[in-house]
Formats: C-alpha cells, structure tokens, sequence
C-alpha cells in the first residue's frame, strides 16, 4: 500500500485564450477517502475535472496519480482513454451521458471493454466462441449484475438507459464507472437534480463504495448537504485558484469560504449561512 | 399533395384551432396559390429554339389551370381525410396500429421464412434465368448494404464513399487473376485484406470529422478511387475496365462444357445454368458469412464499442475505450465486406470498367442502409430486395418507373421515419431482450 495520496495536482494550470481558468493550483487527495472540490459557479472546478480525466491538456502543471501498489502515472503526458484503462479514472458527467440506446446491463458491459477485449483475444477469439471467452463473458454479466443491484436497478437491467427517471440514470451513471475498477471515482455533480431522498441514497452509496471497495472519490457538488455529510476532506476554488482547504466542519467556518459564496460582507454571510444551518 | 404546407397539420390535427369550411378553403386556396408560382413557369410558358436558333415561346395556359385545380381540390381532399382520421397527428397514422403491431409479430417469422425461400429459389425458378440474375444481384447488394450496415448503423459513421471499397475488391481480383493467374478462391480473401486496408487508410484522416464533414471526405474518396482507375491506364486499363476475368470455379472444378467440367464429372448433360445457379449460391453463402460475422460482433466488445461509439464518444473515451482503433476497425471491417462483394462482382460480371463504381452505386447502398434501418441485418435485407427487386418490378411503367419508385421510398419514411426495422435488440439481457425503440437508439454523427 503506497503512502503516497492517490491523486496529487502540482500548480496545475489551464488557459483558454487570455482567460485563466485554473491558476497554479495544487491539492491533493487522500487514499480512500472522499475529496469534495467545490466553489462558486464559474469557479473552474469542472476544468479541473476535465483536465484530471484527460478532456483537456493542462497548459502546465503536472498531475500525479499513485496507484496502490505505488504505480505512479502522470495524467497530463497519457493519452484520454489510457486515463480509464492505465491509471484507472472513472468519472460522470454534469449532464449524464449514458448510452442511451442500450440497456441498463450492455451501458455495465461496454464500461468492461478493455478487460473483455483481452479475453476475445481482440476479437479473434470471441468470434470462435472458445470457452474462456464465454467464462469471461459470463464474469463481466456477473460483475455488472453486481453493481445494477448495488444502485437497486437489477429490476430494470433489460430495460434502454434512455428511459430511465433521472435519478436512477444519476446511479446508473455511477454503476457504469464503477465497473471500469477504479481506483479513483471522480464525480461531477453527482446529486444534481436529485430530491432530498435520492441524495441521501446517494450518499449512502457513495461511503459504501469508499468503504467496502477502498475507492477513492473525488467529487464537484453544489448540495451542500451532501458535501458536508460524505466528504472526509473539502477543497474550495474561486476564480481558478485555491481559496481554502479542510474538514467539513473547518470550511463551514473559513470566512474566505463564506466571502466567495454569499459576498464580502462576511457578518451578515455568517447569518445567512447560520440561519440555514 | 406536396403543395400543401405540412406545417399547419400540428394545428388542424390537435383541435386547438376550430376546423371549418374556412380553414379548410383557406388551406386549399394557399396551396393553389403556392402551385401557381410553382407551375407558371415550369408548365405555363413553354420556351424552344426556334429554326434559326431564335428563341421561341408559347403559353399553355389550359394545362397550368388544371395542374392549380387539381392541388386546390387535392389539398381539400388531404384536409378532408385528416379530419376524418381523427386527431392524430403526422402522415405516420394514416397506417392503423394494427398493421404495425402485426409487422411486428410477423417480424419473428420473416427472416427464417426468407431465408429458406432464398435457398429454394434456384430451384423453384431453375428455368428463369432473369429470376436467377435478378437474385444474385439482389444478394449483392444485401451483402453489401450488410457490409456498410457496420459502418453506418452500427459505428454511426456515415460513409458516402462505400463503392470505393467495392471497386477496390472487384480490381483487386479482375488484376490478380488476369496479370497473375491466381484462382478466385486465393483472391477472395486477398481482395477483403486490401479493401480493409483502403478502409484504414481513409479511416485515419477522418477520424476526427464528425457528420457532414465525415461524408463529404468519405464521398471524395470514393471518387479519388474512380478516378484513380480511369486514369492509371497502364495498370487498370483506364475507361477500358479489364476484361476476360476467369470464371469461378467449384474448389478447382470449372463450369464449362469440357471433359474437365463439373456437368461431365458428374455425368450430366451441360447447362449454362449449373454456373448460374454455382454464382447464386456463392453470393448467398458470402452474403450469409457477412451477416454472422456481423451478427457475432455486434456480442463482442468490439461490436458494442461500435454501438457505444455511435451513441456517445465522449462517454466511451471516458470508459477507457480507444476511438481511434474503434473506428479503424469499424471502417476496416465494412470495407473488408465490400471487397468480398467486389471479387464476386468481378468473376460474375467478368469485365470491370470504372463505370461500375460511381457514386450512385454508393447512394444506392446508403439508401437500402437507411430505408432497412440503421443497425438491423434483417431490415437491410427487406429493403434490397425492395429496392433491387422492386426497381425491377416497376419496369412496365417504363419512364415513370422512377416517379413511383421515388414516391414509393417518401412513403415508406414518412410511415416508419427510422426504417422498416427501425428498433434495436440488444446484445445482452438477462431474463427477457426486449427491443430498443428507434427513438432512444442515436443514429450517429460520426
């Protein structure tokens, strides 16, 4: 087991044009634990997201990924798929984007595919239907019906992903990441659109997955309540760069944190904020 | 009918607007206005040239006002018809619910029924030799609309520049056997290597053009490749095509009347029909290998990547799945199906010319592709034996034969917009495959 905190991002910098998005920022976070990245609208935290998970290439910086049995992988130098299949990021989308064309359990079993083209034989095989092909077949069914009944979809696993509520695309989304094996989830706002009982689902979910499978979780939320109630570790981004960093309870209180969300007028944000709680 | 503005049918089919004598005259009287502008020029004056190359006009007034009555009354019929329909709204319900429900039921049963019925057609319609051509082309293009159905329903790459790799099987095997004498059976697989490998190299510049641009490129190589073979005389022959490509044989056995033949081997009389026949069942079996293999692959995770990709690229890079090699193999497969078809092609024909690989063959297959329903093997089928066979049936009605046929493909969109299969089954399922509603499946922008 490495030391080393499973994701580490050193002066990362993103910029379009003239405009910076993330200014040398660098944050870590923790093995096995849930990391909470959020901020005001427009703060760059789905930058961040998207330059971890290889949509875009960091204008400079490095990110650092250290696999348990200390692997490290520098995120900015690999190609975007090589982000799943090598360093193992699995990550959801702001707007879902599932396949919508195709069930609930064919969404699980193309989030296998490279496992499963290894065991085809890159086809060759799975086209003559040997037995071990049909064996691994058979475990990545196993593996999805797994994780459909991990989200409570097993009912619905024959069924288009397109005719999912929303809610239950949010937990097929998530379903689908965790059958890439992660070992890094990152979420980008996962409990969006959902109603105050799907996301205390979601929640529960999520602590299970760092706890019964040792994934780690990065996630972008604006639902405070979730936030404050998963993450092990909070980070808080305004305008590209690191404001303040912390427990739950410590960046409830950073009046840096308060100013960024309600305004510098940090005495009446404090009232606001405490009214609400 | 088509004058009629089909943007007010939401208004008069949901009954927010009242629908009276007015509506229905005003409809009428705007439609006909429409046709006026249209026809007056088109019909109403007719121009010529005259002995002395002047130019030479008269009006015909008469017919224009027939042409503008015949839509005011059409168009008052067509409302008429909607509204005893009832309010349902689109062209589509014109066809009762029953018969789409029936199809679907029918559905289960057509393509064991088809198939059988294929295999026996050599030997029900043994004396109709254009019943026996008809069909060997019809299975080409069913191989070949199989072929592209890879390509287009399953990647969701739209590809104009099919008959490229038609061409590129059909004088892979026309050059091989003439310059080197090799038999079709060595060629076949020869031809589908090249034609896969034409696939990758126009694979590669457009792997990142989506849509438009993707058809565009795809449709410019098609003609690169035409034009190629016209104009690299001293190998393909140019405009003159390669002639004198060697009939196929039985593994080794030829079809002709000599000692050596097939007939005299098996001690029976010769008949030009045995090679008539030999060539329906070869196209048959490829055109089956085609559809297994593709049957296969959509189990795969080659085949679902395939899908995947269609439905959403940036997902499937999320998850880890390489698009370039995704696509590759994609275009490197349909391609491989169209060099089969071309080989075969080939040796039926026995001369090639670049005439054979213009860009309506490739629109020809897009089309069948398309009206069968992106991504099912058997709607692919139905729709070329609709539009090979259906093409023919039309004949006697010589120079309006493409008039009905056209109307005829308009129906059929207007009625299943998707294709005649237009639903997806999946790849997978764990109690029950329950088909995929077209609206859901992306049709693919590359």
């Amino acid at each position: 087991m490495s030391s080393a905190p499973i994701l580490a991002l050193e002066n990362l910098t993103m910029r379009f044009g003239g405009i910076v998005a993330v200014n040398a920022l660098s944050f870590s976070a923790a093995r096995g634990q849930i990391t909470a990245l959020i901020g005001p609208n427009g703060a760059g935290k789905t930058t961040v997201f998207n330059c971890i998970t290889g949509f875009y290439k960091p204008t400079s910086g490095v990110i650092r990924l250290t696999h348990d049995d200390g692997t490290q992988f520098e995120m900015q130098k690999l190609k975007d798929f090589n982000i799943s299949k090598q360093a193992k990021v699995a990550r959801t989308f702001q707007n879902i984007r599932l396949f919508p064309g195709m069930t609930a359990l064919e969404n699980l079993m193309v989030a296998q595919h490279n496992a499963l083209m290894r065991a085809s034989g890159f086809t060759l095989l799975g086209l003559l239907g040997v037995p071990s092909w049909r064996a691994a077949e058979k475990s990545a069914i196993d593996n999805a019906v797994f994780w459909l009944k991990r989200v409570g979809l097993l009912d619905r696993a024959d069924d288009a992903a397109g005719n999912f509520a929303y809610g239950d695309q949010r937990r097929l989304e998530i379903a689908r990441a965790m059958c890439t094996a992660p070992s890094l989830l990152c979420l980008d706002e996962p409990a969006a659109g959902l109603n105050a009982r799907e996301s205390g689902a979601l929640s529960e979910l999520l602590l299970s997955i760092r706890s019964d499978h040792g994934t780690s979780i990065l996630l972008i939320e604006h639902d405070m309540s979730v936030v404050m109630e998963i993450s092990d570790r909070v980070v808080v981004m305004d305008y590209g760069v690191k404001i303040a960093e912390g427990t739950p309870r410590e960046i409830r209180d950073d009046p840096k944190v308060i100013a960024a969300y309600l305004g510098t007028d940090e005495e009446e944000a404090a009232a606001v904020l405490e009214a609400e709680a | 009918m088509s004058a009629s503005p089909p943007a007010s049918s939401p208004a008069a089919s949901n009954g927010s607007e009242p629908i009276g004598a007015a509506f229905i005259l005003r409809k009428a009287v705007l439609s006909a206005l429409v046709a006026l502008g249209l026809f007056s020029l088109m019909v109403g004056v007719r121009t010529e040239a005259g002995q002395s190359g002047q130019l030479e006009y008269w009006t015909r007034f008469g017919e224009l006002a027939s042409l503008v009555g015949a839509v005011f009354v059409g168009s008052i019929v067509v409302e008429l018809l909607r509204l005893w329909l009832g309010p349902r709204g689109g062209l589509g319900s014109f066809v009762p619910s029953s018969v789409n429900s029936g199809l679907s039921v029918a559905g289960r049963y057509v393509a064991p029924a088809l198939l059988i019925f294929t295999f026996l057609v050599p030997v029900i319609f043994y004396n109709q030799r254009y019943i026996l051509d008809l069909g060997i082309l019809v299975l080409t293009y069913v191989m070949l609309g199989w072929g592209l159905n890879v390509v287009v329903g399953l990647a969701g790459l739209l590809d104009l520049g099919y008959v490229a790799f038609y061409a590129v099987g059909a004088y892979s095997y026309g050059l091989l056997s003439t310059t080197f004498g090799l038999s079709f059976w060595i060629c076949l697989p020869l031809a589908g290597i090249l034609a896969a490998f034409w696939g990758v190299l126009l694979g590669f510049p457009v792997l990142r053009l989506r849509g438009d641009y993707l058809a565009i490129v795809t449709l410019a190589f098609g003609e690169i490749i035409r034009l190629v073979l016209i104009n690299w005389q001293d190998v393909t022959g140019g405009p003159n095509g390669v002639s004198g490509i060697p009939r196929p044989s039985l593994f080794g056995i030829p079809l002709t009347p000599g000692p050596d033949g097939l007939a005299a081997l098996l001690g029976i009389p010769f008949s030009p029909t045995h090679r008539i026949v030999f060539l329906f069942y070869l196209i048959l079996a490829l055109a089956l290998l085609t559809n297994w293999v593709t049957i296969r692959l959509r189990r795969l995770p080659i085949g679902r990547a395939w899908e995947a990709l269609r439905e959403d690229e940036v997902a499937c890079r999320a998850l880890g799945i390489n698009i370039t090699t995704t696509k590759l193999t994609a275009f490197a497969t349909g391609a491989m199906f169209g060099g089969f078809a071309g080989a075969f092609f080939a040796t039926r024909q026995g001369f090639i010319s670049p005439e054979s690989f213009t860009f309506q063959e490739s629109a020809l297959v897009l089309a069948i592709v398309v009206l069968g329903g992106m991504g099912s093997q058997l709607g692919v089928a139905l729709a070329a034996l609709a539009m090979i066979g259906g093409f023919e049936l039309f004949r006697s009605l010589e120079v309006y034969r493409m008039l009905v046929f056209g109307l005829a493909m308009v129906l059929v969109m207007i009625w299943r917009p998707r294709g005649i299969v237009g639903h997806r089954s999946p790849t997978v399922f764990l109690e029950k495959s329950k088909s995929i509603s077209s609206d859901l499946v992306k049709e693919g922008h590359g």
